[in-house]
């Protein structure tokens, strides 16, 4: 039950798996995730989103950063262990039609649920330019998987380590400046890049879609963990979205929500870090 | 009410045992209603507050012998009328004052599948018990006999002494059923359907069978193991099950039925949509769903903060909004969870609380606080976006409304202030829409609920539904009602389409 068929690690702390999972592989598409979980028992749910598929293979490719318990367990198992439990795929699929000029715009992983949808959207005849950044040249992902696809490249990191030196909103200003603008901005990255593409492009009024990770528990709307404030409504992002029109999201109510459980999980990946220290020095 | 420990009660029943039961065929009514009704053991308040075992801890064999010799065995069988599957309550009874608890057993389970279960979570105090001559004599329904008590001795005497029988299953047919959703009406369709013969598969979202009773009903109302019986004894019938599976996304249900060649689906997926007040201040750091509090609580085990990976927030004050079962599980379950203060924030009177009497009664005795004729009108944010207070408003009960309670009215400028860090709201659950979005033809109402015929048959050929997504709302036994009904129409069915291929045959 959903092998591991392939992994690789990407960059220092982000990792790409490809999973045996046939149902899944079939039915995703574009913008859809994943929820796992890597103990039945106590192990927690995490949401991921679909980066690839294969129906030949019968896989799926996730990629993920390690930032907590979960994921730290997920980087150390190995091709042939099983996920214990994967179910989806969730959400709703991302539209995809011909809308003229897209901007897509990622930041740090948010590359990979990214690189589906410029596929898509290439594949339905849109002019695509794509905007990519991270922190550091140590932490871009996909950036051939993305260039190949893109009709303009530009690659962006913080500290100039490589590509232009600048913050993602640098570049997606500039297009946004140019006769005719695009047509679309399609943002995914961490919360605050999402937030400040959307704050970019307002004054334009180019419609910038972004993609919410929140925090989950089934993924089914059964929870509400993971509802958002989108203009006057409250929207639950496992079953509404992930993807929302970003110049109505509340982000900052959003990323307060985020951390809800911060304290509580740092103290216990402290415990966690503390333990394998501990069975290190044991060996 | 005072508490009295298991042992006092227990020693009370042997003296009661002691004097009747030489003439346990000889009393008349008179006689047996002075027996005094017998109280349900349970664990001590101050102790079981900080665990998950069950609170009740269930009669013993001379406190359920006693509490049978209640029942005046009438002609008129009020509670048989008032059971929602129609157990023949004074039959299993008098085998129960007889000692006879096999035959108790077996009469039980000719109408209900899951008694262990039921005895536990059924409202017993509107249904069976709600007309007990004897609780009409005595002019009070909480000395009705404790039917629901009885029920849940004779199955868990069934259970522990590995009495439970495998049901028959008769010979093997071609036919498919598809069960979606593995909660109370999916179990009770599985077992209906595999019994006819016919191969069962039950599809579950989750990582863990049960649905509601395993993520929303705590561990100390209705423990795990009982639960993973009845799925054992499903499995041993030959059920098969699929976890991790979410039908509509994973597979639509039309490809079940196309592809996959199911014969026939039911569709068991609950409620599962949480409603919020609509209130300023829900999406503050610290409001949780019922639905949210509970799965974290009882499906991922964060009470077991130790070991389980799925935190929970650290609250001190909680207010939980609502006045059912829901609203009492998720109130005990903050207190077992370290709360020092839990409010309860119920608009109405206890007297129209829809939750069970004996979950009010223990949820006071565990110290929670009910703040009747109240409801918030505001949550309150700090600087971080936590919960701070939240802002109520005092009600009074004016004219009964369309569902018979008095409808509280608001009193103008009566707002005031209460400090909480959590805000749980349990005022119940809407339809989730992922398998009817995905199903088209699908007839709903506007609620969202699925229409079914009295068959529980829906708009579309072969698909049948039941439980909370077609009643929206409700309880246990009305979902295993429905389901019980729904599995009866689709055995026809399939027992018909045998007979027409038959005859093609021949």
């Amino acid at each position: 039950m959903n092998k591991i068929l392939f992994k690789q690690q990407l960059s220092s702390d982000v990792y790409l798996m490809r999973l045996y999972a046939p149902l899944i592989a079939e039915e995703r598409q574009a913008g859809q995730f994943i929820i796992l979980q890597v103990d039945e028992d106590y192990g927690e749910r995490i949401p991921l989103t679909i980066a690839d598929a294969n129906t030949d293979e019968g896989s799926i490719t996730i990629i993920f950063q390690v930032v907590g318990k979960t994921t730290k367990q997920l980087s150390l198992l190995n091709e042939g262990d099983d996920i214990k439990a994967l179910v989806g795929p969730l959400g709703k699929p991302t539209h995809i039609e011909n809308f003229g000029t897209v901007v897509c715009v990622g930041g740090g992983i948010g590359v990979a649920p990214l690189h589906p949808i410029a596929q898509s959207l290439k594949a339905a005849g849109n002019k695509v330019i794509i905007i990519i950044g991270a922190r550091n040249k140590d932490l871009l992902i996909l950036e051939n998987e993305m260039k190949n696809i893109a009709d303009e490249f530009i690659v962006c990191t913080d500290d100039g380590s490589y590509g232009r030196k600048a913050l993602v909103t640098e570049p997606l200003k500039e297009i946004c400046e140019r006769d005719p603008k695009p047509n679309m901005v399609i943002a995914i990255g961490p919360p605050i890049m999402m937030k400040f593409c959307s704050e970019t492009t307002r004054p334009y009024g180019v419609f910038t879609q972004v993609s919410l990770n929140t925090i989950m528990v089934d993924g089914t709307g059964m929870c509400g963990g993971c509802r958002v404030n989108v203009g006057k409504e409250v929207k639950f992002v496992c079953v509404d979205g992930p993807e929302f029109d970003g110049h109505l999201v509340d982000f900052d109510n959003m990323m307060k929500r985020l951390n809800s459980y911060k304290q509580i999980e740092r103290e216990k990946h402290l415990c966690f870090l503390e333990k394998e220290i501990e069975a290190k020095e044991a060996r | 009410m005072h508490y009295h420990s298991p042992e006092e009660l227990q020693e009370q029943a042997r003296q009661l045992i002691a004097e009747y039961v030489t003439k346990v065929d000889d009393l008349k009514t008179k006689d047996r209603m002075k027996i005094p009704p017998q109280e349900m053991p349970a664990q001590n308040p101050e102790e079981r507050i900080h665990n998950l075992d069950e609170v009740a801890i269930g009669y013993t064999f001379e406190q359920a012998r006693i509490e049978a010799l209640r029942c005046l065995q009438c002609v008129k069988k009020n509670c048989v009328d008032d059971c929602p599957v129609k157990i023949d309550i004074p039959r299993f009874i008098n085998h129960l004052v007889h000692g006879d608890l096999e035959q108790a057993a077996s009469v039980i389970k000719e109408a209900s599948l899951l008694p262990a279960i039921c005895g536990r979570v059924c409202p017993q105090e509107t249904q069976c018990q709600s007309n007990c001559t004897v609780g009409k004599a005595l002019k009070d329904v909480d000395k009705s006999v404790a039917i629901g008590r009885l029920e849940r001795f004779v199955a868990d005497w069934e259970r522990t002494t590995g009495k439970i029988s495998i049901p028959e299953i008769k010979q093997s047919t071609s036919k498919k059923v598809a069960v979606v959703g593995s909660g109370p009406a999916g179990l009770v369709v599985a077992a209906d359907c595999r019994r006819e013969g016919h191969h069962v598969t039950v599809f579950e979202a989750f990582h863990k069978l049960g649905g509601v009773l395993r993520y929303g009903i705590p561990e100390f109302r209705l423990p795990n193991d009982i639960i993973d019986k009845e799925i054992q004894t499903l499995e041993a019938m030959g059920v098969e099950f699929k976890t991790n599976f979410v039908v509509g996304k994973t597979r639509k249900l039309k490809d079940l039925m196309e592809k996959d060649e199911y014969d026939a689906v039911f569709i068991g997926v609950g409620a599962g949509l949480p409603i919020f007040m609509g209130i300023e201040g829900e999406n503050l750091i610290g409001v949780f769903s019922a639905n949210e509090y509970l799965t974290r609580a009882n499906l991922m085990r964060a009470f077991d903060k130790e070991h389980a990976d799925t935190p929970i927030y650290p609250s001190k004050k909680v207010a939980v909004l609502g006045g059912g079962n829901v609203a009492m599980d998720a109130a005990r379950m903050a207190k077992r969870l370290g709360a020092e203060n839990v409010y309860v924030v119920y608009r109405r009177t206890e007297k129209e609380m829809p939750a069970r009497k004996e979950e009010v009664a223990h949820a006071k005795e565990e110290g929670i606080e009910f703040l009747f004729l109240q409801n918030a009108k505001r949550i309150i944010g700090d600087e971080e976006g936590k919960v701070k207070q939240i802002e109520c408003l005092r009600y009074e009960l004016g004219e009964p409304d369309s569902s018979g309670r008095r409808r509280p009215i608001e009193i103008k400028g009566s707002e005031f202030l209460i400090d909480v860090d959590t805000v749980i709201v349990a005022i119940g659950n809407g339809s989730n829409p992922l398998l009817t979005q995905s199903t088209p033809g699908l007839e709903l109402n506007k609620w969202g609920n699925i229409i079914v015929d009295e068959n529980q048959k829906t708009s579309l050929d072969k698909v049948y539904a039941g439980g909370d997504i077609v009643l929206g709302a409700a309880t246990v036994i009305l979902a295993m009602g429905e389901g019980r009904r729904a599995a009866a129409a689709i055995n026809k069915m399939l027992a018909e389409e045998i007979e027409k291929e038959k005859a093609l045959v021949n």
